[in-house]
């Protein structure tokens, strides 16, 4: 399942005005361990879309939105609860690890 | 329980992939476990690799493994996308459990788990990842446009970052602990012939600055003591590598040897060098053995050997377990001194813990 691509323009309403938690996962397409992550969130996507949305922001289209929120490190992976970030996570991690991390908004 | 296989190859890399292109046309149909996010291991994050002979042009480091991994699965290895966390190596048959918690049995394993890049070990460091602090150039260089960053280590890999990150950055300190950089000749050379990069000599960072973001970094001189500052939005760590061995030290049963620094200590068995470990069936290649030369194309060659000298032991093996085996080995010891069986014997009595 492809994921939805949230941009600039429609961060706020895809991911800061959103009832659901939101993760946001910062990628580019130069970036390796971007391409190993992708597939995981998708599965979890599939698995946890009920609990949180998962949406994905190409840095290099976005630039003002990376900015923001000062993503330096892809990919990085934010969750946003009623606009705010209440978790990130910096890194390509193994799909168990990301699970145990996003443990409390998929429980 | 699935069936007992001939080999599992846990890790990927010029070693994983060259072990299973060896033992894929060996017939041994390898189960390959190329890691859930570190699949294609440490080449995936650099971009020309120049000195892999058979490139004359050189070859991008992701494309170099795609193509391996593309050419073990042409001869018939099969490839799984996950880790190995935890498993028992020693015994006849032995089991590791996958991330998914699926268990896999094999007859021999070839470890090739390769190495980690090694953190500074600073108070900030982990705070600090992701808002400034790196340790992928290829990856976050582009966010760096235009600053003044720093890069950590004067190895090849430090200076292959630093001379990437010189297509953003407006300049690039190379913080090292010697008064000459260690890297190759020729990446030294292009370093110290780009205008944008500086380096501070015998110096190490002693603290990291910055709240929410990096805003630079505390130098301590290695022969004065005497520390300044260094204002940088980015710092890029390329100290080194420590092998990846939590599966080994975690591992049941018996356990494979390492050194003091954790590599894999593989034996000799008289007539050369081997991949083999203390373990009968257990054998280990590329970075996550080698202190010395991590190469490509050194990691390449030891996973081809990993994987002929599993062939050889499974050969062994076969030999031993068939009837036909058994009854002369039966006979052999009616006949003559007891003590020691063939191929088992010969295979066990390796030494290890002996290399300097």
């Amino acid at each position: 399942m492809a994921l939805k691509q949230t941009t600039d323009a429609t961060f706020a309403d895809d991911v800061l005005l959103s009832d659901k938690p939101v993760l946001v996962d910062f990628w580019a397409t130069w970036c390796g361990p971007c391409r190993k992550v992708a597939p995981i969130l998708e599965e979890i996507a599939a698995q946890y879309g009920d609990k949180i949305e998962i949406v994905k922001l190409d840095t290099d289209q976005n630039q003002d939105t990376a900015a923001r929120y000062g993503v330096t490190s892809i990919p990085t992976l934010n969750v946003y609860v009623k606009g705010e970030v209440v978790k990130t996570i910096v890194g390509a991690h193994p799909k168990p690890k990301l699970l145990r991390e996003l443990e409390e908004f998929i429980a | 329980m699935s069936d007992v296989r001939n080999v599992i190859i846990i890790g990927s890399g010029p070693a994983g992939y060259t072990a299973a292109v060896y033992a894929a046309r060996a017939n041994l149909h390898p189960l390959v476990f190329e890691g859930a996010v570190t699949a294609g291991g440490a080449l995936m994050n650099t971009t020309d690799v120049e000195n892999f002979p058979g490139f004359q042009d050189g070859i991008m480091g992701p494309d170099l493994m795609d193509n391996m991994r593309a050419q073990a699965v042409r001869f018939g290895a099969e490839i799984i996308t996950d880790d190995i966390t935890s498993g028992t190596l020693d015994g006849d048959v032995k089991t590791v459990t996958d991330g998914e918690g699926n268990v896999h049995r094999a007859h021999s394993i070839i470890l090739a788990m390769g190495s980690a890049y090694r953190e500074l070990g600073l108070p900030r460091e982990k705070e600090l990842s992701g808002h400034g602090v790196s340790w992928c150039a290829t990856c976050d260089g582009f966010f760096f446009r235009d600053q003044d960053i720093a890069v950590v280590g004067g190895g090849d890999s430090a200076v292959e970052e630093a001379t990437f990150l010189t297509k953003f950055a407006r300049t690039v300190t190379i913080i090292h602990r010697r008064d000459e950089l260690r890297a190759s000749k020729i990446m030294a050379a292009r370093a110290h012939s780009n205008d944008k990069i500086r380096f501070a000599w015998n110096s190490e960072v002693a603290e990291i600055h910055g709240e929410g973001k990096l805003s630079g970094v505390t130098l301590r001189d290695i022969v004065t003591g005497e520390t300044r500052d260094l204002a940088v939005t980015g710092l890029f760590v390329a100290i080194g590598h420590d092998p990846r061995n939590e599966l080994l030290t975690t591992a049941e049963g018996e356990q494979v040897q390492l050194d003091e620094a954790g590599y894999v200590l593989t034996g000799d068995s008289g007539s050369g060098r081997s991949t083999r470990t203390n373990l009968p069936g257990v054998f280990a290649c590329g970075d996550l053995v080698d202190h010395t030369y991590r190469q490509a194309i050194t990691a390449a060659g030891s996973g081809c050997s990993a994987a002929l000298d599993a062939e050889h032991y499974l050969a062994a093996r076969d030999d031993t377990d068939s009837p036909a085996a058994a009854e002369s080995e039966a006979a052999a010891i009616d006949a003559a001194d007891p003590v020691e069986t063939p191929a088992e014997g010969s295979l066990s009595t390796v030494s290890v813990g002996t290399r300097a």
